[in-house]
């Protein structure tokens, strides 16, 4: 698991640092953990990668290595500038988030409810670990909760 | 500020680092240093990019977590390790004892017309790397140096480990490996016992 935090991930976050059977990679900028997760499936093991919807900008040219390589993908992104967001600066790739993801070749899917959220992450696991897709779940900024201030 | 510019030529370091090289599984920054491996005999337990700048250490760090039993040597661009510095921090703090990342360092952005990279002005990777908290960081620039650094890649070490070979900033002819980066995984993935999906 390797991640850049994001408020939406912080009991995720916990959960994994205390599961001894992940390994845990904080990341300075979001990009690296594709290169984490190529590396871990060349070794043998899955990987997941959590960031919010701001770190996907940065993740687009290393996401050539996932596609072209046909890697398992997994990314599990927190949305923010899309519901009462109050910071401008999330907007513009938060707007952006799963057409630039959709240009470089990795499928989305949103998970709007709490209730959606463990299927759909299920399926998500399915599709990058069995079928070799990339795939990133875009969690609605609405059921995580507008960040509170 | 700058550094000695290497005279060491690129293809016989490489050779020589890799010597014997036995069960050592290695990644290749994309240009020189894929090349580098490639002429040096490819193998099954190469994995060269093409592309994904900044990403060869980072690779290896997955790979060395997902099998801690085997050394795992990064080799990569002075270019390329400069795009992904951050990766070395991330490197640093859960310090893998089995994972190496040698930097041939020409000083110079090899691929796209000899421009001077930051380590060609003055920059030093390997005191970056140190005060990231690597556990062992050296540069060499002969040979005998490089000799060195092969007995140090296959002994046991403490954390991770950077070392920088300065090379000469000289294109020798290619050596180019496959591009085909599904056939790269997927025939790594089986030298180690993996299945293939």
């Amino acid at each position: 698991m390797a991640y850049v935090p994001d408020a939406g991930h912080a009991r995720l976050i916990q959960l994994f640092h205390a599961d001894p059977a992940v390994t845990t990679n904080v990341l300075t900028t979001e990009e690296e953990g594709i290169a984490i997760a190529a590396g871990a499936w060349l070794g043998g093991q899955r990987s997941v990668l959590l960031m919010q919807s701001s770190g996907v900008g940065n993740c687009i040219n290393t996401l050539s290595l996932t596609t072209v390589g046909r890697f398992p993908l997994l990314m599990l992104v927190t949305m923010r500038g899309e519901w009462a967001e109050f910071n401008p600066w999330q907007v513009p790739m938060g707007t952006g988030t799963a057409a630039a993801l959709a240009a470089v070749g990795v499928r989305t899917m949103r998970a709007e409810t709490a209730d959606d959220i463990a299927d759909i992450v299920g399926s998500a696991a399915a599709l990058a670990y069995e079928a070799d897709q990339q795939v990133a779940v875009l969690i609605a900024q609405r059921l995580i909760g507008a960040k509170k201030w | 500020m700058v550094s000695a510019m290497g005279t060491l030529e690129r293809r016989a370091a490489v050779a020589t680092l890799l010597k014997d090289r036995g069960e050592l599984l290695v990644i290749a920054g994309l240009g020189s240093p894929a090349y580098d491996l490639h002429a040096a005999g490819d193998s099954d337990a190469n994995f060269y990019l093409w592309g994904a700048m900044g990403s060869a250490a980072l690779i290896g760090l997955g790979l060395a977590q997902a099998q801690p039993a085997r050394t795992v040597l990064a080799l990569t661009g002075d270019g390329e390790q400069l795009m992904g510095l951050g990766g070395l921090a991330t490197i640093a703090v859960v310090k893998p004892r089995n994972l190496v990342v040698t930097v041939i360092d020409n000083g110079h952005f090899g691929e796209t017309g000899m421009q001077a990279s930051h380590t060609g002005r003055g920059l030093d990777l390997a005191a970056v790397a140190a005060a990231m908290g690597f556990a062992e960081t050296r540069t060499v620039s002969d040979l005998a140096g490089v000799a060195s650094l092969r007995a140090a890649l296959h002994a046991a070490a403490a954390g991770p480990r950077l070392y920088v070979v300065k090379v000469a900033a000289r294109n020798p002819p290619r050596s180019l490996p496959a591009r085909d980066a599904v056939y790269l995984k997927n025939r790594f993935r089986a030298r180690l016992g993996l299945p293939v999906n």
